[in-house]
């Protein structure tokens, strides 16, 4: 038996909206499959599962707000797979549970009663079910026009096909997400020690490397150089692990992988850093594609949760415009924070010569409770080192 | 295609990726990336379009040829694929 909650995702989270239900009592999940969308300050996020089961019964209805760690729904283990909605003999001891109306506590046997859709959830057939779920459209808002009102693959059919039923496109609430950073970052300044470190990065084989590889590539295969800099970031960590992790009430735990929160500009006004999983054992191609997503999917806000929740370490990168450096606020309770600026032609000395040379201006704030400036500085070198082997990242 | 087929194909995309800005204010001798708050990904999407619906290449050196809305019409316009169709048409 496993409770599927409402996630926290980030420290300035205190709770979320459930705004639709993606599976339905006895639907089988695995884990990482979306079970719910939240909104939150930082847009609809698509909530997954940590764990593998089958949905048994939902306890909250869409439209309600709850704090984080709220149960949303139960699911029964993988090796307890209770076919529902066959009812289980019950001991003799027990009456048979009474139906209760919109299910209020997660307080139910470990095998429970047919799960007949108390009210939250009109009846519908499975097929109905998945194609709704697949369109993104609430089983609440469509007409059923089977049996007892059963929603009916026709009626998602049409329901699908009147824009209006359709989960509108979600826009981000700029107002919200300012109020989320404003709060993450006064906590950030007024707990953690920052330290800051800059150092300047040659660029000259790192921009002949990605010209080269994007020579005859078609557009959607092509590399930035914000792809190079995230697996230097990624591979850097794992010589300087202090730098990848959280810190809470003054302990640090080093985390198991890295997962790079990848700051995201959101037009308007905002900014989200969700997590590329894993990116040192990605490929840079393969970072690129991610970072391609990612960036689409928080610019029209449809991140999952695990994007928001796993991030070890957080890297902002400026882009081509703009200004040459930037100093990071930590995100709590991450423990550093490293930054990329705008490359910009410079003079540069090369063996002995000074010749013109592109570079960009690489910084890293951390934690002074859990690294110090030495370190930091072992891990800009060794971010500067890899990007001067482009061809090994 | 005529040259204003092409400014509807550039435009569209362009809103697609500034879908907030008023495009039938904007200057096309500007800088798109400072006009439209353009970054580089933003870029990059733009040409990927381009090239996926239009057929043509827009290597990496050519993208300054790319900056403003007029150069990006001129550059398109010249490509072999779009000629092509022009002839067609």
């Amino acid at each position: 038996m496993g409770i599927f909650r409402m996630p926290s995702l980030g420290a300035d989270m205190e709770a979320g909206v459930l705004v639709e239900w993606l599976k339905q009592p006895g639907d089988t999940v695995a884990r990482g499959d979306i079970v719910a969308v939240v909104e939150t300050q930082k847009g609809a996020i698509e909530v997954e599962t940590f764990e593998a089961g089958v949905i048994e019964r939902l306890l909250v209805t869409p439209g309600t707000t709850v704090p984080v760690g709220t149960p949303l729904a139960l699911l029964a283990g993988a090796g307890e797979t209770v076919v529902l909605p066959i009812p289980e003999p019950q001991p003799s001891v027990s009456p048979p549970p009474p139906m209760r109306a919109p299910v209020p506590l997660p307080s139910p046997p470990v095998t429970s009663p047919p799960v007949t859709m108390a009210t939250a959830h009109p009846p519908a057939s499975p097929a109905a079910r998945r194609l709704a779920a697949e369109r993104g459209i609430a089983l609440t808002a469509i007409a059923g026009s089977g049996p007892g009102g059963a929603v009916l693959l026709a009626d998602v059919e049409r329901a699908a096909a009147t824009p209006s039923a359709a989960s509108p496109a979600r826009g981000l609430d700029l107002a919200q997400m300012r109020r989320a950073i404003a709060a993450a970052m006064a906590r950030s300044n007024q707990e953690i020690p920052h330290y800051y470190l800059s150092t300047t990065v040659a660029l000259a084989k790192a921009n002949a490397w990605l010209t080269e590889r994007n020579t005859g590539r078609p557009p959607e295969q092509r590399l930035l150089l914000a792809a190079l800099q995230l697996k230097a970031v990624a591979l850097a960590l794992r010589r300087l692990p202090e730098f990848n992790g959280s810190c809470i009430d003054g302990m640090f735990r080093p985390a198991e992988g890295i997962h790079i929160g990848t700051a995201v500009a959101i037009r308007g006004g905002g900014l989200v850093a969700p997590a590329i999983h894993h990116a040192d054992r990605l490929t840079v191609d393969e970072v690129m594609a991610r970072l391609r997503d990612l960036v689409a999917r928080a610019r029209s806000g449809r991140l999952r949760s695990s994007e928001l929740a796993d991030p070890t370490i957080t890297v902002t990168s400026l882009g081509d415009r703009g200004v040459e450096g930037v100093f990071g606020v930590i995100y709590p309770p991450q423990v550093a924070i490293v930054g990329f600026g705008k490359p910009v032609e410079r003079p540069w000395v090369v063996d002995g010569q000074v010749v013109p040379c592109p570079v960009m201006t690489a910084t890293l704030a951390a934690d002074h409770r859990v690294s110090d400036g030495h370190r930091g500085a072992l891990l800009l070198a060794e971010i500067d080192r890899l990007l001067q082997e482009p061809g090994s990242l | 295609m005529t040259p204003d087929d092409v400014r509807r194909v550039v435009l569209e995309e362009l809103s697609n990726i500034a879908p907030e800005a008023d495009l039938a204010l904007l200057d096309p001798a500007a800088d798109l990336r400072e006009a439209l708050d353009i970054d580089s990904m933003d870029h990059l999407n733009f040409v990927t379009a381009l090239h996926n619906r239009l057929g043509v290449a827009i290597p990496e050196v050519d993208y300054p040829r790319l900056i403003t809305l007029d150069g990006a019409i001129a550059y398109l316009m010249a490509d072999p694929a779009i000629a092509a169709k022009a002839g067609i048409a």
